[in-house]
C-alpha cells in the first residue's frame, strides 16, 4: 500500500507502523464518574467496520508523524490522510 | 543420431551447438532452444510421471502453463525440482533429470497405482485408512507421502544470490506480444516512462510462433523491429525474462526477473533472480491467452499436446514432436497448426474436427464431425482412434496429436484483488470483468480480442487511454484479423479415463463423482478433487472442470462459477522473496561503542534484539562461563566494574511542558523532580500492565533524558510520540531518540567514585555530598569532553552511568580500564549484570512480561491516583487488584547448591502437583556468588504475605523438583546502604 | 452411509455408482430449536456435537456461501495444545483429545497426523518462557519436551546451525501435535451433522437478527426469516458485522493473515516447525507442499488478500531458518480474515441479548480449536452454561481484568 503523507507525499506503507482505530485519540476523562466504564470501552471495544475506517499509522521509518488514514477495509482504498495532531485538536484535545 | 525431429527455419541459432544431459543421456541443442524444444528435437517424448497414477507424461504446452513436462534442473545444491522444461532456456552443459519415478523413468514401480486407479478415485482417502487409528501416522501416511510430492530438494543451502529492487513508471505493460509491443510503441513514442515486461526470453509473444505477416514483415521480424525501436527509447525499460507475479494494492506490482537462470554459471556477484516492486499508476495487461485442451480417453500420453504448442515448436524452435501428426480441434485455429506443420514437411495424419462444417484442406485429410475416442502407446503416442459421424471408427497412426479446444484469456492478474472474470459466450471463455485492480486495463487476447490486428489495435488504444494521450494513434500494420470460429466442446462423451488436470491426475469421472457426492460449488470441486491445485494452478484445466460440472448440474458455466486466481502468476523460488536477508544478513547487527574493545578482550557476545552485547569476558584458565561471571560479580561488588549499557533506549524530552508530559506517561509523579535529579519511572500501558521501566533525569527545567529497556526502546518511543501527538497535541514538548548518540557505561562498585574522579574533570565535584544518589548533570571528562553523569544503580552498588558522544565510546572504555587498573577494575557482561540485578531484586524483562501490573511487581504504590497518567484507570479493574494476585518474591532453595529453574512452577509444600494447584512461577534464576546459593525471583499468589513459606518448585519438563523458601526479593543490601555510600 | 475400506473396494468394483451426496441440500424450515450462523469449521462442529452429543436434532446451520469456505478452508492446518495460561491450556488439550479420536467419531478421514511441533528458541529469555509453558502443558495433562540445540540438530539437521544470525538454542516439542486435512475437517463435521438430522443450508446469508424485547427470535436471511429458540453465531472473521446486527460492539478487529504453499516436494520436513527469531512457521502436507505462514499484515481489513512486504518477511524468516528451501517455489498465496481479539484469546459466551450466543475472537488459532470450540459452544447452547474447559472465554473479561494474554502484548489486536 501507499500512504500519501500530508507533509512528505506518497510513501510506502512498510515505512509505517499500524496502531488501530483512530478512536484511540478520544481518550476519556480520567476524573469522569464513569471513567472505569469509559476506559473499558475506549480500550477494548471497536466498531471494526467493513468499509471506511479511520485509523492510526505511525511513520516509524520516516518523520515520526502519527497520521489518521481513512481507508476502506474492503478495498484498501485510501481516501484521506491527515496529521493525527490536527485531528486530535479538531476533536478538542489540547494538553 | 541427434536432433532427428529438427525442421527448417525457426528462431534458433544453428551456428551454436550446445550440449546437455537428460537423465544422463548426452544430447545437443541450439542457442534459442528451451529444454522442451531440445528434448523434442532429440525425439524425447517421455519426460515425467504424473502425481497420483505415475502415468508416463510428456510435454503438453510450450509455455509457463505446462503441467506435465517438469524436471529436476541442475545438480548439487543448485538442484531445482519441478522446473518446467518449457521455460528452461538452453545453455551449454545443462543437466536435467526426470522426477517422481523410481527406479527409472521408463520403469516406474509406482505405475502400479494406475492399475488400481478405480480404488484411488477423487477423495477416496477421506473414506478409509481410519482403522486402527494409530496406523495413519505409522503406515498409511508415510506411504502416501513418499508416493506423493514431485521433485526433491537438495537439502543443501541455496548458494546463489538474490536481490530486490524498486522501479517506477507511468505505464507498466505486462506481456510483449502484439498488444504489448504496440502499446509500448504508442506510449514510448509519446514520451511516457514505460516498463514492458515479459516472461519469455524472446519478446514478441505469439508473433514468434506464427507464420503470418504483420505489415510487410513476417510476424517475428515485425516483433524484432518493434523491440529494436523500443530499445532505442531511453524512456522505455524492456524487461525480458520477467514475470509480473501479482497485482497488489495501490498500483504496486511484484515482478521476478530471472537474471541468471539462462547461464551455466553465475558471474561473481550477479544475482540469480531479482524481485522487483514496480510502482505505477497505470498498468496494461497484455498477457495473451492460453489454449485449452479437450478431454478424451487416454488423452495424457506423451505426444498429445496443445495444437498451438506444436505450432510454436515448429515455427519458433524448428522442431516437431513427431514426423507424423494428427490434430483434434473444435475451432479454426487448430487447422493453422496442421497447415504450418504440413508446410514444414511434417505428415498430417488427419485433422479431426468436431464440427460438421469444418473447413477443408487440399493438403491433408479433414475428418469433419469426428472425435478422438481413444489413444494407444505405452511410453508415447502411437495411434489414435477416431469415431466418425456415421458411427464408424478410424485409426490414425501418429506420434503426436495436437489438441485445440479454444483459447482462454489470461485474466489472472485481473483477479488478484478479487475481481471476478465474466463469461463471454462468443469465446466460450471468461474475460476480465468486475472490479479490476485500480489503474489496470486489459488489451489483446487477454481481453478476449483474439486476432493479431485486434491485439495491435487494442494495445495502441489501451496505452493511449491509460495515459490520456490526445495525439492520433500510430498507423497500424496490416495483420491477420480472422474472426473466432469454434463450437464449444469440452470432452468426448462416454470416455472413462479422460484427464482434465493432468498433473494432479483428475479425470472427467472424478469431476462427475464430485458432483454426485455433493461437492458442487467450484471451491468444493477444486478441494475435493484437487483440480487446479497443481503447480500449473489449473491454467489448462480449470475451465474444462467447470464445463463438466455445469453439464452434470444442468447449469451454465458462469452459473457454476469461477475460481479466483491468486498470486503468484507462476511459482517463484522462496529465496527470491527473501533476497539478501539470509544467514548473518537476516537482520542488521548493531554493535555497541565498546564492541571492538570487548572483542579484543575476548568477550563472548550474545544477541539482544539486533544488538550484540558482551555476555562475559573469559580470563585465561577459566573453563566454564560461571567462573567468569562469578568473578565479574565478586570483583564489581568488591571494588569496581564497568558495563556497556549503551543499548538502553535514550529519549531526549524537551519543552516547557516536558515535566507534565512525563507525568502523563509515567505512573509515578515527575512534576516536582528537581533539576539535577534522576527518578525511577514506571510506565504502564493503557490497559494497566507495566510497559517498561527506566529513569528520567532532569538536566534542566525543560529538559529530561529518559531511559528505556533495551527491548522496548522502539515501542516506548512510539508510545510517547502517540501520547504527544494524539493525546496532548498542544503540550510544548519535543522528543528525539538519542540511543545511538551516546555511549553509556555503568561504573559500579565501592571504588566507582574513585575511578570516576580520575576521569571526570576536576572542576566537577562528584563527592557523595555534591553528587548524591540519584544526582545527574552535564560534566566534562578527560580534559574537556562533554559527558553526562547519572548516579543510578542497577547492581545495588555505589554506581554511576556515564555517557559520552558515541564516537568517544571506545576511547572512554579504554581510559576507564587504564585508570581503573589500580582498583583492579573489571569489565562485566550481561550475565553478571543479570546476576546482580536479581541479587538486588530489580524487575527486568522476564518480570515485565506484559501481563504484570505494578501491584504484581510490588510497585503498586508508585501508581499515583492524584494525576492523569496512562494506565492508571484500567489498572484498578477487579481482577487486577485481587488480594491473592501474584506478587514478586525472592526464591531460595533450602539446599543452596540445588538448582532452580526459570519457568518452573511453584506448588504448596504439600498437596497435589497439577495446574489446579499452581501457585505461581519462577521468572528469573541465577547463581549468586555473593550468597553462594542459587537464587531466583518469582511471581507467587499473595507472595508478599507468604515470605518464609516453604514451597515446591516443580519443573516436570526438566525433571526437577526442589524445595524452596520464599524470601524478600532484595537479597543483597536491602536497606540500600551501598548505593548511597 | 458408513465409510469403510470394504465400501471403497466395493464401489471401486461397481463404478462408484453407490456414493451418495455427503450432505443434503434442504430448504430451511420456518423454525428450529437452534440456528447456528456460519457453516465454517466451528459452526459445523457445533452442529455435530449438538446433534450427536447433546441430542439436539432440530438444528440448522446457515451459511452465506459454501460450507468450509471461511478460515477452515484457508489455514495452515496446524493442530497443537501448547498453550501456557490456565484459561487456555485445558481447552486446547480437550481439543487435542477430540482430534485424536475425530476420524472414528466422524467416520471420516480428516488425516489428523500427529507429526509433532517444535517451537525453536534463540535466547535464554525465550527458553525460560518456553520452560514455563512446557511445564504448564504437563501440569495440565498435555505432553511437552524441551530439546537443547544438539537434540534439535539431530532431529532437524537441515536447519541453519552454521550461519545463523540468531543461533538456535533449543526447542519446545509437543509430539502429539500435528496437522490435519483442513477441508476434510469441515466436510466430516458437516456429514456427521447432516446424518444426525441437522439442516445445512448453503447460500443463505443472514441479513439481520430479529430481536424483540431483548430476546432473539431468529434470523432474517436471503431465504427468508428462520425462527429459533436460540441463535449461535460462529462467523469468526466477520463477527463484528454479524453481532453488529444486534447492536453489539466487540473486543475484536478483523485482520488478514496470509498463508503460502510451495510446489509439491518429496518428504523433507518431519514435523511442524516454528522459528523463534522471525515470523515463520511451516509444515509439509501429505501432498508434499510446504505450507507456511508468518505474521498478519497488521491493518484492519476484510479483504482476503495481503501485500508483498509480509510475503517477503515470511520468506526471509524461512530462508534464515532453513536455507535449503531456497529453490523450492512458492506456488500460491492466500489470505484469511481473522477475528483478532484484544487479548489473543477467544470468546464463547452468552450475550446481553437473550437467546443469542457468541463464538469468535479466534485470532489465527481457530483451526486447532475446531472440535473443542464446537463441543463447548454446543454445551453452552444446549445447557446455557459454559463447558468446564471454556469458562474463561467470557465476553466481560476485559471489563473485569481477566484477560488471557499469552503473548503479553495487551489490548492491541495486531500484536497478538
Amino acid at each position: 500500500m501507499i500512504i500519501n503523507h500530508p507533509l512528505l507525499g506518497p510513501r510506502d506503507a512498510s515505512e509505517f507502523t499500524y496502531l488501530g482505530d483512530a478512536s484511540l485519540i478520544d481518550r476519556p476523562d480520567w476524573q469522569d464518574e464513569n471513567a472505569a466504564e469509559a476506559y473499558y470501552e475506549y480500550g477494548y471495544l471497536r466498531d471494526n467496520p467493513a468499509g471506511e475506517h479511520q485509523e492510526l499509522w505511525y511513520h516509524e521509518a520516516g518523520d515520526r508523524s502519527w497520521l489518521v488514514v481513512t481507508r476502506n477495509t474492503l478495498t484498501h482504498e485510501i481516501s484521506k490522510v491527515e496529521m493525527a495532531r490536527d485531528v486530535a485538536r479538531a476533536r478538542g484535545r489540547s494538553k | 543420431m541427434t536432433q532427428t525431429n529438427r525442421l527448417d527455419g525457426g528462431q534458433i541459432d544453428r551456428n551454436t551447438s550446445l550440449s546437455f544431459r537428460f537423465d544422463g543421456r548426452n544430447l545437443t541443442a541450439h542457442s534459442g532452444d528451451t529444454l522442451a524444444s531440445a528434448l523434442l528435437a532429440n525425439d524425447v517424448r517421455l519426460i515425467g510421471r504424473s502425481f497420483k497414477y505415475h502415468r508416463p507424461r510428456g510435454l503438453l504446452t510450450a509455455g509457463s502453463e505446462e503441467p506435465n513436462g517438469m524436471v529436476e534442473l541442475r545438480t548439487g545444491a543448485r538442484k531445482e525440482p519441478n522446473t518446467r522444461a518449457t521455460t528452461i532456456e538452453m545453455f551449454d552443459g545443462l543437466e536435467a533429470y526426470s522426477q517422481n519415478r523410481w527406479p527409472s523413468l521408463k520403469f516406474d514401480a509406482l505405475a502400479v497405482n494406475d492399475m488400481f486407479s478405480n480404488f484411488l478415485s477423487a477423495g477416496f482417502y477421506y473414506k478409509t485408512f481410519m482403522w486402527p487409528a494409530a496406523f495413519w501416522e505409522k503406515l498409511y501416511e508415510p506411504i502416501i507421502r513418499r508416493a506423493a510430492g514431485l521433485g526433491s530438494l537438495s537439502m543443501e543451502a541455496d548458494p546463489d544470490e538474490y536481490d530486490k529492487g524498486f522501479r517506477h513508471c507511468d505505464l507498466l505493460i505486462i506481456g510483449a506480444g502484439p498488444a504489448g509491443l504496440m502499446a509500448a510503441l504508442t506510449a514510448g513514442r509519446a514520451g511516457a516512462d514505460v516498463i514492458l515486461a515479459d516472461e519469455d526470453f524472446a519478446l514478441g509473444g505469439r508473433l514468434n510462433s506464427e507464420t503470418f505477416t504483420v505489415g510487410d514483415h513476417s510476424a517475428s521480424d515485425w516483433a524484432t523491429q518493434a523491440v529494436a525501436e523500443l530499445s532505442s527509447m531511453p524512456n522505455v525499460c524492456l524487461m525480458p525474462r520477467t514475470t509480473v507475479i501479482g497485482a497488489f494494492d495501490h498500483g504496486i506490482y511484484g515482478a521476478v526477473e530471472r537474471t541468471g537462470d539462462h547461464l551455466a554459471t553465475l558471474p561473481e556477484g550477479k544475482p540469480r533472480q531479482i524481485l522487483w516492486r514496480i510502482y505505477t499508476q497505470k498498468a496494461l495487461l497484455c498477457a495473451g491467452a492460453t489454449e485449452r485442451p479437450i478431454a478424451f480417453e487416454n488423452n495424457d500420453r506423451p505426444g498429445i499436446m496443445m495444437a498451438s504448442a506444436l505450432r510454436t515448436y515448429a515455427n519458433r524452435f524448428a522442431v516437431t514432436a513427431s514426423q507424423r501428426v494428427a490434430i483434434f480441434t473444435n475451432n479454426d485455429d487448430g487447422h493453422r497448426t496442421a497447415a504450418d506443420l504440413h508446410a514444414k514437411g511434417v505428415r498430417i495424419a488427419a485433422v479431426v474436427d468436431v464440427r460438421e462444417d469444418a473447413p477443408s484442406s487440399y493438403d491433408y485429410e479433414v475428418l469433419k464431425g469426428a472425435q478422438v475416442t481413444n489413444t494407444k502407446g505405452r511410453h508415447g503416442l502411437s495411434f489414435v482412434e477416431v469415431s466418425l459421424p456415421d458411427g464408424s471408427t478410424r485409426t490414425l497412426d501418429c506420434g503426436a496429436l495436437g489438441v485445440s479446444g479454444g483459447w482462454n484469456p489470461n485474466v489472472h492478474l485481473t483477479c488478484h484483488q478479487r475481481g471476478r472474470p465474466v463469461w463471454n459466450e462468443a469465446l466460450a471463455a471468461f474475460v476480465p470483468g468486475g472490479e479490476l485492480p485500480v489503474g489496470m486495463s486489459v488489451a489483446g487476447a487477454a481481453n478476449g480480442i483474439m486476432s493479431t490486428y485486434g491485439a495491435l489495435q487494442s494495445g495502441a488504444e489501451g496505452a493511449a487511454k491509460a495515459l490520456d494521450l490526445t495525439d492520433a494513434l500510430p498507423d497500424l500494420p496490416e495483420a491477420e484479423d480472422a474472426p473466432i470460429a469454434q463450437t464449444p466442446f469440452w470432452y468426448v462423451q462416454g470416455c472413462k479415463r479422460a484427464w482434465v488436470d493432468q498433473q494432479n491426475d483428475v479425470t472427467v469421472k472424478d469431476v462427475k463423482l464430485s458432483y454426485q457426492e455433493g461437492f458442487r460449488s467450484v471451491e468444493h470441486l477444486k478441494r475435493y478433487t484437487t483440480l487446479g491445485m497443481a503447480t500449473d494452478q489449473g491454467k489448462t484445466s480449470n475451465i474444462t472442470g467447470l464445463a463438466i460440472m455445469a453439464e452434470v448440474a444442468g447449469k451454465s458455466i458462469p452459473e457454476v462459477g469461477t475460481t479466483i486466481f491468486r498470486p503468484p502468476y507462476t511459482p517463484v523460488p522462496i529465496a527470491t522473496f527473501a533476497g539478501r536477508m539470509k544467514g548473518q544478513e537476516f537482520h542488521p547487527t548493531r554493535l555497541t561503542p565498546s564492541h571492538f574493545w570487548a572483542k579484543e578482550r575476548g568477550a563472548v557476545f550474545v544477541e539482544v534484539g539486533n544488538w550484540l552485547r558482551a555476555q562475559w569476558f573469559p580470563q585465561p584458565g577459566e573453563t566454564h562461563w560461571r567462573e567468569s561471571v562469578d568473578r565479574e560479580v565478586r570483583q564489581t561488588r568488591a571494588s569496581v566494574g564497568v558495563c556497556d549499557c549503551t543499548t538502553l533506549g535514550k529519549i531526549d524530552v524537551q519543552g516547557t511542558d516536558a515535566a507534565e508530559f512525563l507525568n502523563r506517561i509515567y505512573a509515578n509523579g515527575f512534576a516536582k523532580l528537581a533539576v539535577g535529579k534522576t527518578r525511577y519511572g514506571l510506565m504502564l500501558r493503557e490497559d494497566g500492565m507495566v510497559m517498561d521501566d527506566g529513569t528520567a533525569a532532569r538536566l534542566a527545567e525543560d529538559h529530561f533524558v529518559v531511559t528505556t529497556t533495551t527491548a522496548n526502546a522502539v515501542s516506548v518511543y512510539r508510545h510517547m510520540e502517540f501520547v504527544r501527538q494524539c493525546l496532548c497535541p498542544d503540550m510544548d514538548v519535543q522528543l528525539i531518540s538519542t540511543t545511538e548518540g551516546w555511549a553509556q557505561y555503568a561504573v559500579a562498585g565501592p571504588n566507582a567514585r574513585k575511578l570516576l574522579q580520575k576521569i571526570v574533570d576536576p572542576e566537577f565535584d562528584i563527592s557523595n555530598e555534591a553528587f548524591p544518589f540519584m544526582a545527574c548533570g552535564n560534566v566534562t571528562v578527560c580534559g574537556g569532553l562533554r559527558a553526562r553523569l547519572f548516579r543510578i544503580s542497577f547492581s545495588g552498588e555505589l554506581a554511576y552511568e556515564i555517557a559520552v558522544p558515541s564516537r568517544y565510546g571506545d576511547a572512554l572504555m579504554r581510559r576507564l580500564m587504564a585508570e581503573g587498573e589500580e582498583f583492579d577494575v573489571v569489565p562485566y557482561g550481561t550475565e553478571a549484570l543479570g546476576v546482580m540485578r536479581v541479587e538486588k531484586g530489580h524487575a527486568a524483562g522476564s518480570e515485565l512480561n506484559g501481563t504484570t501490573t505494578a501491584l504484581n511487581l510490588g510497585l503498586g504504590k508508585m501508581v499515583s491516583k492524584k494525576k492523569d497518567s496512562i494506565g492508571s484507570i484500567l489498572s484498578e479493574r477487579e481482577a487486577l487488584v485481587e488480594p491473592d494476585g501474584l506478587r514478586l518474591v525472592g526464591i531460595k532453595p533450602l539446599e543452596a547448591e540445588n538448582k532452580i529453574t526459570a519457568g518452573g512452577h511453584l506448588m504448596n509444600a504439600d498437596g497435589p502437583v497439577d495446574a489446579a494447584h499452581d501457585q505461581g512461577y519462577v521468572t528469573s534464576a541465577v547463581y549468586s556468588p555473593i550468597l553462594n546459593s542459587n537464587i531466583g525471583l518469582g511471581l507467587v499468589k499473595n507472595g508478599s504475605e507468604r515470605l518464609g513459606e516453604k514451597m515446591r518448585l516443580v519443573s516436570p519438563l526438566t525433571n526437577l523438583t526442589v524445595e524452596v523458601e520464599l524470601v524478600s526479593a532484595h537479597f543483597v543490601d536491602p536497606e540500600g546502604e551501598r548505593l548511597r555510600a | 452411509m458408513r465409510y469403510s475400506g470394504f465400501r471403497v473396494i466395493k464401489e471401486a468394483l461397481t463404478g462408484h455408482k453407490g456414493w451418495k451426496p455427503v450432505w443434503r441440500e434442504p430448504e430451511p424450515k420456518a423454525h428450529y430449536d437452534i440456528v447456528v450462523i456460519g457453516g465454517g469449521g466451528h459452526g459445523l462442529a457445533t452442529a455435530h456435537y449438538l446433534s450427536k452429543v447433546y441430542g439436539h436434532r432440530n438444528v440448522a446451520v446457515v451459511e452465506k456461501g459454501w460450507i468450509g469456505g471461511g478460515n477452515v478452508g484457508r489455514n495452515t492446518t496446524i493442530v497443537r495444545s501448547n498453550y501456557m495460561l490456565d484459561g487456555n491450556e485445558p481447552f486446547y488439550e480437550f481439543s487435542m483429545k477430540l482430534w485424536e479420536g475425530l476420524e472414528q467419531d466422524l467416520n471420516y478421514n480428516a488425516m489428523m497426523s500427529q507429526r509433532g511441533i517444535i517451537n525453536l528458541f534463540h535466547t535464554d529469555g525465550q527458553r525460560d518462557a518456553y520452560t514455563r509453558r512446557g511445564n504448564a502443558m504437563i501440569l495440565n495433562g498435555a505432553d511437552a519436551e524441551l530439546l537443547d540445540a544438539d537434540q534439535v540438530r539431530k532431529e532437524h539437521p537441515y536447519l541453519n546451525f552454521d550461519d545463523a544470525r540468531f543461533p538456535i538454542k533449543g526447542g519446545l516439542v509437543q509430539r502429539r501435535a500435528g496437522t490435519a486435512r483442513h477441508d476434510a475437517v469441515a466436510w466430516g463435521f458437516a456429514r456427521s451433522a447432516d446424518l444426525h438430522g441437522v439442516d445445512i443450508i448453503q447460500n443463505c446469508e443472514v441479513t439481520g437478527l430479529r430481536i424483540e424485547n431483548g430476546k432473539c427470535l431468529g434470523v432474517e436471511t436471503t431465504k427468508g426469516f428462520i425462527g429459533a429458540n436460540k441463535v449461535g453465531c460462529a462467523v469468526a472473521g466477520s463477527s463484528s458485522r454479524v453481532m453488529g446486527m444486534a447492536g453489539m460492539r466487540l473486543p475484536i478487529e478483523s485482520h488478514v493473515l496470509q498463508a503460502f504453499v510451495s510446489e509439491g516436494l518429496k518428504p523433507v520436513l518431519p514435523s511442524v516447525i516454528t522459528f523463534g527469531a522471525g515470523h515463520f512457521y511451516v509444515s509439509q502436507s501429505d501432498k508434499g507442499g510446504l505450507v507456511f505462514g508468518g505474521d498478519i499484515d497488521g491493518y484492519n481489513t476484510y479483504a482476503q488478500r495481503g501485500n508483498l512486504p509480509v510475503v517477503e518477511d515470511v520468506c526471509e524468516g524461512g530462508i534464515a531458518l532453513m536455507p535449503m528451501i531456497g529453490r523450492a517455489r512458492l506456488l500460491r498465496m492466500w489470505g484469511g480474515v481473522m477475528d483478532m481479539s484484544m487479548d489473543g484469546s477467544p470468546i464463547i459466551d452468552r450475550t446481553p441479548v437473550e437467546g443469542l450466543y457468541f463464538n469468535g475472537g479466534w485470532c489465527y488459532g481457530g483451526f486447532k480449536a475446531t472440535p473443542a470450540s464446537g463441543h463447548c459452544f454446543a454445551h453452552l447452547l444446549a445447557k446455557d452454561e459454559p463447558h468446564p474447559v471454556a469458562t474463561a472465554y467470557r465476553l466481560d473479561r476485559f471489563q473485569t481484568g481477566r484477560m488471557i494474554d499469552e503473548k503479553g502484548v495487551g489490548n492491541q489486536p495486531n500484536l497478538h
